[in-house]
């Protein structure tokens, strides 16, 4: 058992019994005296015991049933290399901010209706009237300001660290993957409030996209959902905000995920091993 | 890398993986804390900052200058500083995608053993580079004034006659002040060379390729008279722009062929 349980932290190992604190006799004391045994246990005791039991025995029946525990085990207890400082939780803060973008997002979406002539009116009732609704509008608003820094520093590690080298490089692909679709919610959403900030901004966003040599004028229509600027166009950049971009950023985070759990992450590059462990390692 | 280096180098990591900590609660435990911080910047910037909404949309005005989110100014900035319209598309999409296609196929040629950033000057000066390039086209999109906004100081009866100009893109073409392109004639001090009613008739019959504003006489002549009495007060003697750090104005970096008129939509200022 104790070689499949992970080293705790010094803080959360159970302390050893020490006799005298316990109140039972140390070795001086009766050699094979156990004060407790033939006594009723505690009340405590037994709950504890329950306890222990019942939810070992939860644990047990999901596991039979779906196998997770040798992956959570692998996952969760996998070994982070030495000399990770704070710039790795780079990665897992944008994941947190893209969650937190999906919550506040969920909550704008009760209230949000894409219609050219209502949008406005719904995003304006969020923000007046619907309790907290400035808050959580906020948050999402700025949320996605803070998304973009955060993934921008996370590359910027990665791309200091050499991250990206052999064998990483499909995780760079993904990333970069992820950058975009980041950046294509950040146009998508800039729509939705309609007010006339976000109208021209995105008016200029498809604009650019029309001057695309060949391929342009397609790419424009499609955006726009036709030629003119209406519900359609709006509906689009809801669907599209709200479904398929979200959709693809949380596959693409799984396949992210899955790459980190598959090949580690990296040490910092001016860590060297030790001569001798490197030459009793083998692979 | 080839295949020694490759072996070396997984080699060497598995040690450096025995040697370190358990993800779990190690990592998670930052991960956390950084999840918090990330949370409390997001509600604090929401409070501080707000949610604004600006008036509701309107497609039928042309008094709108378009801005984006902040980390789309690079490439607003892209078009201003890129000025032949034959080179527009580069700015628009061909630089954009030149730069998305090495960022995401940069591990295959980038194929060095070496992870130690001192030790690629190479890649670590391209990405600085790139960095501060973005960084300095944001900060010029960031302080940049609206692309058709007049700084020059004019009596209060020319003001709607300024707004009327500046709505109408004559700084696509021409110089007005510190704003405004060099393709046609400077019209700073034109109210010296041309007279009130010289102007009115270059307006409605100018010289190709302006366009001829006599539509606008005809569907707004109060707008019009404006226009022509704004122009005509331009001369030598007009009080001199403002020297305190008033907002940079765009025009005068140059619309390219992808000025006001290639946005469809001209203003005259922000908000």
């Amino acid at each position: 058992m104790s070689r499949l349980t992970p080293p705790l932290p010094k803080f959360l190992r159970p302390a050893p019994s020490r006799p005298e604190r316990d109140g039972r006799p140390g070795r001086t004391g009766a050699p094979n005296g156990k004060p407790g045994e033939g006594a009723k246990p505690k009340r405590g005791k037994q709950l504890r015991e329950g306890a222990t039991e019942g939810s070992a025995k939860v644990v047990g029946y999901l596991d039979e049933r779906t196998g997770a525990s040798p992956f959570l085990r692998g996952f969760l207890y996998r070994k982070v290399p030495k000399g990770s400082s704070w710039f790795y939780t780079l990665g897992s803060a944008t994941m947190f901010a893209f969650i937190s973008q999906a919550v506040t997002g969920i909550f704008l979406a009760m209230y949000y209706v894409p219609d050219v002539n209502r949008a406005y009116d719904s995003v304006a009732h969020i923000t007046h009237e619907v309790f907290l609704g400035e808050l959580v509008r906020g948050m999402h608003r700025w949320g996605s300001t803070v998304m973009i820094i955060l993934i921008f520093l996370h590359m910027a590690r990665t791309f200091v660290f050499g991250a990206y080298k052999y064998p990483r490089e499909i995780q760079w692909v993904i990333g970069v993957v992820l950058l975009v679709l980041t950046l294509a919610m950040g146009f998508s959403g800039y729509l939705l409030p309609f007010d006339q900030r976000s109208l021209w901004a995105t008016v200029v966003g498809v604009n650019i996209n029309a001057s695309a040599p060949i391929m342009g004028p397609f790419i424009a229509d499609f955006l726009r959902g036709g030629a003119e600027f209406n519900t359609a166009t709006l509906a689009r950049y809801y669907s599209l905000h709200m479904l398929l971009l979200p959709g693809l950023i949380g596959a693409m985070i799984g396949a992210h995920l899955y790459l980190v759990a598959k090949l580690g992450i990296t040490a910092p590059p001016w860590l060297r091993a030790d001569k001798k462990e490197l030459a009793k390692e083998e692979i | 890398m080839n295949a020694r280096e490759r072996e070396q180098y997984l080699r060497e990591y598995s040690v450096l993986k025995n040697q370190g900590k358990p993800f779990f609660p190690y990592a998670v435990f930052k991960d956390s804390a950084m999840a918090a911080i990330v949370l409390m910047v997001t509600i604090a910037m929401a409070v501080l900052l707000g949610a604004e909404l600006g008036p509701k949309a309107d497609q039928t005005t042309t008094t709108y200058s378009p801005r984006p989110e902040w980390y789309f100014f690079f490439l607003f900035e892209l078009l201003r500083v890129v000025k032949p319209p034959a080179l527009v598309f580069m700015a628009t999409m061909g630089i954009p995608t030149i730069w998305l296609l090495m960022l995401l196929l940069l591990p295959f040629y980038d194929r060095g053993p070496e992870r130690h950033p001192l030790k690629r000057p190479i890649a670590m000066i391209g990405a600085v580079a790139t960095v501060a390039m973005m960084s300095y086209l944001t900060i010029l999109g960031a302080t940049a004034g609206s692309p058709s906004h007049i700084e020059l100081i004019v009596p209060a009866k020319h003001e709607q006659g300024k707004e009327v100009v500046a709505a109408n893109g004559c700084l696509g073409c021409h110089k007005i002040g510190e704003n405004g392109n060099k393709i046609g004639p400077n019209l700073t001090e034109v109210g010296d060379r041309l007279g009130r009613d010289a102007i009115a008739r270059t307006l409605i019959n100018p010289t190709e390729p302006m366009p001829s504003y006599a539509p606008l006489r005809e569907e707004n002549p109060e707008q019009f008279e404006q226009m022509v009495e704004f122009v005509a007060s331009l001369r030598k003697e007009m009080p001199a722009p403002p020297k305190e750090d008033a907002p940079r104005d765009t025009a005068s970096v140059g619309q390219g062929g992808f000025g006001q008129g290639g946005f469809g939509r001209t203003s005259v200022g922000q908000k």
